[in-house]
């Protein structure tokens, strides 16, 4: 077991499935001679020569459709978007071709598409996004978003295991930042399972991504006023854990949904809305949701800190939630 | 409520997942004199049928709760006084028999007093009555002194009984939250602030328009049953001309929800063989006279399969194991239970012999014999029928050659024993030529769940346990 950061756990993953598995290749901006944006696919062309480690041109929309292209051949395509908010090229791609392939034609697209999203490095409204929930809404996308370097390397396996297109949301403040056991054997984490990252009887936390750990650090300050407040890493977001997350709700009575990602239509909503429906009479309080708010991510590192959902903003609405 | 010497009766905790029970038998009235730990009344559970001893000595002063009734864990059942003083007259403050049955019909969801109590075998006319009588507080007094009643706190203030009105809120504005409301149950909350109100005897303002004060409220819904069960149709009370209705039992209702959730959760599979039980027969008639005269025990044809079955299950761990979620549990241990008829086809009962590979073919003809007579006299304990591995089940013993049992839950198999008869059979004589000669044949069936057990598997299994019993070596077993 050794301790690598996020970023060392996604690229010990890629770099296993291609030492393993030669129907693996790796193609997006600069991942070759450069060696990717983050540095995940460095020395990538030099081990595995440019044919499986290719530099493509700036047209994300061709990356995604050669990729589809190459799955429906019989390869594993993994492709990068530089920053996640270049995806919205490929839409077309994803959502048009790949995601209803195997409903039309019956034929796997056993592709993964790389996104490092997420803000707070005054990335501004262009690199700093993370637009999972607009991918949560298209049947035949899947879509995963790690939180520890375990799970990163787990779940970018079973990604590129997994026969449909895969969207793997990779934090980009979490990749230096955050460090963590990871088995050196190859393991995978089943998709559509959450992790119960804190266990506690009052108030139930659902969230993901990087917002894992700034609940953990709220939840911190809550448990010195006696307030135990379980975690829930849902993993996934398409498909999600419903038992895990009902399980939990039941045992509390009382929830808070957060996420990095803008408020209107977030993926939260569709938790809070399944937990009205489906725990109704199980709830002490109304389901709350903590997110940003509905505006482009700003440059300005004080917006930014205003937009992104702080520990101290985390921490009042639990606060709220248990004195209910 | 106990005041002096008086004692309460109240509905034993029957196990940690037991919520209710119901009254059988009452076997003192009012006015006789009872012992401490003397048999008091009889109940029944889902999980067991028992004898309660009274908790106190002295004379049955009333008895709160009448037979057929089915109340809650705790609920106040008896009042036992001091011997030679009077049982309580109706007026008496003491008893308070009026408002003892406590706001409980108020909270209960109308919907399950025409499940179980249909009115007509009723022996108290006046019971039906409360529930249907107050659909006004039903819908007004949740709102708990006008305070807002989250869904979870009215769930648990309906499934207990309890005015959520009655419990100190520390939530927002003085709300009652769930933490509340359950440490006001924990504390015992349920019967006695119901209670306080109206202790001189004065019927509680409920009554008014119950005027006969029927003493027991319907029962509350069994916590389980609207959540797991679909809610019955509501029509079909009364009974047609030539049909006749009866309360199921606790024990009845437990039978039908096991054997519905098995056949829903496991893919039941029978497999059959045919073992030539010559072996078995002879050893048993040579140790049936030494283990009766020195131990007092019979050596059933039972106790050896289970012998023969708790050594081939060593093998089939598989056989012994559970699914739990997404895992599959196998064990070093064999808590064989068996399914044991209770008189007058009461119902059906599985205890459990722990431990069952500790014990040599003598511990397990004693073991049987110990639980069936428990089982029959109501003295089993919860623990008793809880924890089984794998089960036996022995129709034969009416003839019934074949049968599929139904898997006790979590458990992954059950074996069926059927009767043992004689039958013409082809054996081979010592030129080894194939002969027929007669000999007691038993069919012994495995039913198992096939998410778990292959047929294959099952199938070496039964074959393993049939040359097991083919060829018993009595001195292997012995010490």
């Amino acid at each position: 077991m050794a301790e690598l950061t996020y970023l060392q756990a996604i690229s010990d993953g890629l770099r296993g499935e291609m030492r393993r598995d030669h129907r693996v290749f790796v193609i997006g901006e600069d991942v070759g001679v450069y060696g990717g944006a983050f540095k995940v696919t460095l020395g990538f062309q030099e081990e595995f020569g440019p044919w499986r480690v290719i530099d493509a041109p700036l047209a994300e929309t061709a990356i995604v459709g050669g990729c589809t292209g190459a799955a429906l051949m019989g390869m594993r395509p993994v492709a990068e978007m530089q920053f996640s908010d270049f995806v919205s090229c490929a839409w077309d791609q994803l959502v048009t071709v790949a995601a209803k392939q195997h409903y039309r034609a019956g034929t796997a697209v056993p592709i993964v598409v790389r996104l490092p999203s997420g803000g707070g490095f005054s990335g501004g409204p262009f690199h700093s996004q993370n637009p999972e929930s607009s991918f949560a809404h298209v049947p035949g996308l899947k879509c995963v978003c790690p939180a520890t370097p375990a799970d990163a390397k787990g779940l970018l396996i079973s990604a590129i295991e997994d026969p449909n297109p895969v969207l793997y949301f990779e934090h980009k403040h979490l990749y230096r930042r955050i460090k963590g056991d990871v088995p050196e054997e190859r393991y995978t984490v089943p998709i559509g399972k959450a992790r119960i990252h804190r266990e506690g009887d009052d108030v139930s936390l659902i969230t993901w991504g990087a917002m894992v750990y700034t609940a953990s650090e709220a939840a911190d300050q809550l448990e010195q006023d006696g307030v135990a407040v379980e975690i829930v890493d849902l993993r996934s977001v398409l498909p999600w854990d419903k038992s895990a997350v009902l399980e939990s709700v039941r045992k509390t009575s009382k929830v808070l949904v957060l996420h990095e990602d803008t408020h209107t239509g977030g993926f939260g909503a569709e938790i809070a809305a399944t937990i009205g429906e489906e725990a109704f009479e199980d709830l002490d309080a109304p389901v709350k949701r903590l997110s940003a708010p509905d505006t482009p991510v700003p440059f300005s590192p004080s917006l930014e800190k205003a937009f992104i959902p702080q520990v101290e903003d985390v921490a009042r609405s639990l606060r709220e939630l248990a004195e209910y | 409520m106990a005041t002096g010497t008086q004692v309460d009766v109240v509905m034993p905790q029957m196990g940690v997942s037991v919520s209710e029970g119901t009254i059988t038998k009452w076997l003192k009235q009012p006015g006789e004199s009872v012992a401490l730990d003397e048999p008091l009344l009889e109940i029944s559970t889902d999980k067991v049928d028992t004898e309660v001893p009274s908790p106190g000595a002295g004379v049955l002063h009333e008895i709160l709760v009448p037979e057929g009734e089915t109340v809650d864990v705790g609920t106040r059942l008896a009042v036992i006084g001091p011997e030679g003083s009077a049982p309580v007259a109706a007026d008496e403050p003491v008893a308070a028999p009026e408002p003892a049955p406590e706001p409980a019909p108020h909270y209960a969801p109308p919907e399950p007093a025409p499940h179980y109590a249909p009115p007509e075998p009723q022996p108290e006319p006046a019971a039906p009555a409360p529930a249907p009588a107050d659909p006004a507080p039903v819908a007004a007094a949740p709102s708990g002194n006008g305070k807002f009643v989250s869904p979870v706190v009215a769930r648990i203030a309906s499934e207990h009984g309890v005015d959520p009105g009655q419990v100190p809120g520390t939530g927002a504005g003085g709300r009652v939250t769930k933490r509340d409301i359950l440490a006001f149950i924990e504390a015992g909350g349920h019967g006695t602030a119901a209670a306080a109100p109206a202790p001189s005897g004065e019927p509680a303002p409920t009554t008014a328009q119950a005027p006969t004060a029927a003493p027991p409220p319907p029962p509350p819904a069994p916590p389980s049953a609207p959540r797991t069960e679909p809610q019955a149709p509501p029509e079909p009370t009364a009974a047609a001309e030539g049909e006749m209705l009866e309360p199921m039992s606790a024990m009845r209702r437990g039978i039908a929800e096991h054997m519905r959730r098995s056949l829903d959760t496991s893919a039941h599979v029978t497999s059959a063989i045919e073992v030539d039980m010559s072996s078995v027969v002879s050893i048993r008639e040579k140790l049936k006279k030494e283990y009766q005269e020195a131990y007092g025990v019979n050596p059933t044809y039972l106790a050896f399969i289970a012998r023969a079955t708790i050594d081939t299950l060593r093998d089939y761990p598989y056989v012994n194991g559970e699914i739990r979620g997404e895992q599959i549990v196998t064990r070093n241990f064999v808590n064989l239970g068996f399914a044991v008829e209770l008189a007058d086809g009461k119902g059906l009962i599985v205890p459990v012999l722990r431990n069952a590979e500790s014990l040599n073919l003598l511990g397990i003809a004693r073991g049987i014999a110990d639980v069936a007579s428990r089982a029959r006299e109501k003295k089993l304990l919860p623990d008793d029928v809880q924890g089984g591995t794998f089960t036996i089940t022995n129709p034969g013993g009416y003839g019934t050659f074949h049968g599929t049992p139904v898997i006790s839950q979590p458990q992954a198999a059950i074996l069926g024993t059927y009767a043992l008869v004689k039958r013409p059979w082809v054996v081979k004589d010592e030129l080894g030529n194939d002969v027929i000669a007669i000999r007691p044949i038993m069919n012994i069936t495995l039913t198992y769940d096939h998410r778990l057990v292959d047929g294959a598997l099952a199938g070496r299994f039964l074959r393993d346990l049939r040359a097991r019993l083919e060829s018993w070596d009595e001195s292997a077993y012995q010490g």
